[in-house]
């Protein structure tokens, strides 16, 4: 479980997070949302250190983490796993050598070891025989799934996820939305995910926090999302022709 | 570099240093750092100091030689500005050229494209994965490519000066081996080993802080080579005046 209380974060004079709280627990799909600029990648980026909040904290399984110094945050980062918005796949390194990498870096398996785990990684995320492609020869949805599969090669217990469905089609943004929603059920994993793509919200939205100019303006499962009457949520979510013409229907 | 720029330069060093994760990974790292900045800098240093070399012999004949002045003395010359400061110097600067931009657009693209941000949240020392293997490479084969530029420096003198006719062959030699002091292959060494971090460590610290896409790595990368140049010429004067 993840637990922040009351984050805030400015960049000069624009405060980006005007105090953010939530809870985050394992084995559901958390989600945060906003639209642009509403500050869901900024606290993302504070939940897992890349980011310094000014105030507030962040506690994994009572854990607190924004106090720890650089070689403690090591221990809870090794329990971290992430997908990139853009993947972040090593462009000199095979798929292969890409999941293997965190292995590699901190256990002492042998390399058969390390091998089957990679193998068994890239099954997981239908990627089976693509250990010797580079990033360069693989398509988005393709690169977004070796990048799960790195993200889950150390079995994490914290997975982060940042924009899944950025620039991939329909169908593929359902196959790694589901992929994200089966390994947090199987695995148990705390996972958050930060979009603003109304699929993912209504598809394996099980709580989600709303962001707004930097605020927290609503929480709840997407089986609720629907019948809010705060009115920032309602222009989100039905801000499409699709969604307004579905509206009455959830 | 301003002040400001230079104590973030000084804490990025400072978070190079922390002890690796794991020495094997380092040190394939290192391996792999060595190839690229000294065996893929061998061809260009090589050419560059055979010509500078027969250049420089060519110029002194031209400047020197006089009835009053042995023809030895273009030989002594040549062996001294190159050991001294023709192949630490020009070849630090060529290689800050060729090396530091590559360090920089490298480590900036990971920078932009969260390669660098992937590496922190797996518990990784970012700096130390990147930046260290480069250093040690760079502080061990930029002296090593310059003893090589020293000697086809020389070299190079020896062909054009015989080629020319501006010298005998005779003459060179006894010029070359005429009150030859050792200690400016210390010198030499010493600048070698200080260059060798510069044209590695400036350009990963500006790849390392890049914000933004593609121009910013470029910028950087310009940036990073000027920098380093410049430097570079400040340390030598240092380097010489402690020195010398």
């Amino acid at each position: 479980m993840i637990e922040i209380k009351d984050i805030h974060k400015s960049f000069g004079d624009n405060e980006v997070l005007q105090g953010i709280s939530g809870k985050f627990e394992a084995g559901v799909t958390n989600l945060i949302i906003g639209g642009s600029g509403s500050g869901k990648t900024t606290l993302l980026k504070c939940m897992i250190g890349l980011h310094h909040p000014e105030e507030g904290s962040v506690t994994y399984d009572d854990r607190e983490f924004t106090t720890m110094n650089f070689e403690e945050k090591i221990d809870i980062r090794k329990e971290i796993g992430m997908l990139f918005q853009g993947s972040a796949l090593f462009d000199s390194m095979t798929v292969e050598e890409n999941i293997m990498f965190p292995l590699n870096m901190f256990t002492e398996q042998s390399h058969k070891e390390k091998l089957d785990r990679v193998n068994f990684c890239l099954e997981r995320v239908n990627l089976e025989g693509k250990n010797k492609l580079f990033p360069a020869e693989l398509s988005g949805g393709m690169k977004k799934r070796v990048g799960i599969a790195r993200a889950i090669a150390m079995n994490p217990k914290y997975l982060f996820v940042d924009e899944p469905n950025s620039g991939l089609d329909p169908k593929t943004s359902i196959v790694i939305d589901e992929l994200i929603k089966e390994l947090t059920e199987e695995y148990n994993t705390t996972t958050i995910v930060v979009t603003h793509d109304m699929n993912s919200v209504m598809g394996i939205g099980d709580y989600i926090i709303f962001l707004h100019e930097g605020k927290k303006f609503w929480e709840g499962s997407n089986k609720e999302i629907a019948r809010t009457d705060v009115q920032e949520l309602n222009d989100f979510v039905f801000a499409s022709r699709f969604m307004k013409a579905a509206k009455g229907k959830f | 570099m301003n002040f400001t720029n230079f104590g973030k330069y000084l804490l990025l060093l400072k978070a190079v240093f922390r002890r690796p994760e794991k020495f094997k990974i380092y040190l394939k790292a290192i391996f792999k750092q060595m190839d690229f900045i000294g065996v893929g800098s061998m061809g260009l240093i090589a050419i560059i100091s055979t010509f500078i070399g027969a250049v420089m012999t060519l110029q002194i004949a031209f400047q020197l030689v006089s009835d009053f002045i042995p023809k030895t003395i273009i030989g002594s010359v040549n062996r001294d500005s190159s050991i001294l400061e023709l192949s630490p110097t020009i070849s630090a600067i060529v290689l800050a050229g060729k090396i530091g931009s590559a360090i920089s657009s490298e480590i900036g693209t990971m920078r932009v494209s969260e390669q660098i941000d992937a590496l922190e949240i797996m518990g990784i020392n970012s700096p130390g994965y990147l930046i260290l293997p480069k250093i040690i490479a760079g502080i061990t084969m930029v002296p090593l490519l310059v003893i090589m530029s020293m000697f086809l420096s020389i070299t190079g003198g020896y062909i054009g000066g015989t080629l020319s006719g501006a010298v005998s062959p005779a003459e060179y030699i006894e010029g070359i081996t005429t009150d030859f002091n050792p200690y400016t292959i210390v010198v030499a060494l010493v600048k070698a080993f200080v260059f060798g971090f510069i044209i590695t460590s400036v350009p990963a610290y500006e790849g390392f802080y890049v914000k933004g896409g593609a121009l910013e790595v470029a910028q950087a990368s310009t940036r990073a080579v000027v920098v380093s140049c410049i430097t570079i010429l400040a340390c030598d004067y240092i380097v010489t005046q402690l020195l010398l």
